[in-house]
């Protein structure tokens, strides 16, 4: 149990082995180690940003949903707005021209009964100036009475 | 073999040393006149058991580190980061400043002493008898029982300290470390003495107390081989023997772990400034 050379070998041995162990081992674990690390706590965020984003997708649909749903109320609503709207003025387009309808006719009308009483006023001075002849037997001067049977002829 | 307890316990105690003896013949074994070798010789089985421990670790450690990998680690991957991770997390609430030698010394201290105190849970005569079968007269397989193994490792530890010592705070600010407390300053021998004793004694308390600890623990199997001459002590003393074997479990680990971390915790001192008193 003598201290001999063993001890200074000893000494060296073990600058040695530290020296080996500090360059070709300890780094290289430490930075495996490191890099998981970091692999995990960025799958960790990611995961945690993934969730947020999940949400905030979920937010998204359920307000398009709602946009959309809003969309076609109006849509409905101004389709039935515009049926009502045309309902109206077909209706209004049939009163329109049943209107004209009926005053074209009443024209019409007042016009037949112009002409008829035209006829008849005429018939009625030829038939005045007939009687007239007959009731007087006697030859009434046309050219003479004429404007008095127009007069007549005219306040019928 | 057929040789008294004494003889038995010698032989186990026993390095196989290369040296010089005083006929001036360099030969393995002791000399024939029982003198000492002196300093140039050496231990051949203590340098060849802690170089091929160290040799084992340094493989392993390399293999892992090679395919260590971001991904999902193996299994021996797994079980060296575990270590490293300790070793990294002990470091660091310990040695707060920046060194990166520091944690990678305290790896290697602590998986090598393990792995020679492991040495101590081989059956104690497995080895030496084998080689003595192959003409090898001393086999001593724990090289922490030997305490020029501790010493060394303490004393390249120590060379450290007073690196890191003076390279911290400068030859004159080392010295006034010394001198100038923890008494004041007109008792600077004095302050000297006491603490130029507490310096040596980190060293000399680092590689005796593994040293202590190991060589007991292997007296104490080296006492219990002795047990198995009859039937009926033999098996009591297989019993003692797995018994001590599985309280030794947590010696070595735990010895192996405090060189490591009082190695690291005289580095801590070696760069931290004491205010001043």
């Amino acid at each position: 149990m003598d201290i001999n050379m063993t001890l200074l070998g000893q000494t060296v041995t073990f600058i040695v082995f530290v020296w080996f162990c500090y360059k070709f081992i300890w780094p290289f674990l430490i930075e495996a180690m490191r890099e998981r690390q970091k692999t995990i706590a960025e799958g960790l965020a990611a995961g945690e940003e993934a969730e947020r984003s999940r949400e905030s997708a979920r937010e998204e649909v359920a307000d398009r949903l709602k946009d959309a749903q809003a969309e076609a109320q109006r849509i409905v609503d101004q389709a039935r707005s515009q049926a009502a709207q045309m309902v109206e003025q077909a209706r209004q387009d049939a009163r329109d021209e049943g209107d004209r309808l009926k005053e074209a006719a009443n024209a019409e009308i007042e016009q037949e009964f112009n002409r008829a009483r035209e006829t008849l006023r005429g018939e009625v001075a030829a038939l005045a100036v007939q009687g007239a002849q007959r009731i007087l037997e006697a030859d009434i001067d046309r050219d003479r009475h004429g404007e008095l049977l127009n007069r007549l002829a005219a306040e019928l | 073999m057929a040789e008294t307890s004494a003889e038995y316990i010698q032989h186990h105690l026993t390095n196989l040393t290369y040296g010089q003896c005083s006929d001036g013949a360099w030969q393995f074994a002791p000399c024939a006149d029982g003198a000492s070798m002196g300093f140039l010789s050496i231990n051949v089985d203590s340098m060849g058991w802690s170089i091929g421990l160290g040799i084992v670790f340094c493989v392993i450690f390399r293999i892992a580190a090679r395919r260590a990998t971001a991904g999902v680690p193996g299994a021996l991957q797994n079980a060296v980061e575990m270590l490293v991770e300790f070793i990294d997390d002990t470091c660091r609430s310990i040695f707060t400043h920046s060194n990166a030698v520091i944690a990678p010394m305290a790896l290697t201290i602590f998986v090598w002493v393990f792995l020679m105190n492991l040495m101590d849970l081989v059956p104690v005569d497995w080895i030496p008898e084998l080689a003595y079968a192959l003409g090898v007269p001393y086999m001593k397989i724990v090289p922490t029982t030997d305490p020029n193994v501790t010493m060394g490792m303490a004393l390249a530890v120590f060379a450290l300290i007073l690196f890191y010592s003076i390279r911290q705070k400068g030859a004159g600010g080392f010295l006034g470390e010394l001198a100038f407390h923890p008494f004041p300053k007109v008792l600077a021998p004095v302050n000297f003495i006491l603490e130029s004793v507490t310096l040596l004694a980190k060293p000399l308390s680092l590689g005796l107390r593994l040293f202590g600890n190991l060589y007991a623990g292997e007296m104490i199997f080296i006492l219990i081989a002795l047990m198995y001459a009859g039937w009926a002590i033999g098996i009591f003393g297989g019993i003692l023997q797995w018994a001590w074997a599985v309280f030794h479990v947590l010696i070595i680990t735990l010895q192996a772990f405090i060189f490591a971390v009082l190695t690291v915790v005289y580095l801590a001192q070696a760069y931290d400034v004491e205010e001043e008193h």
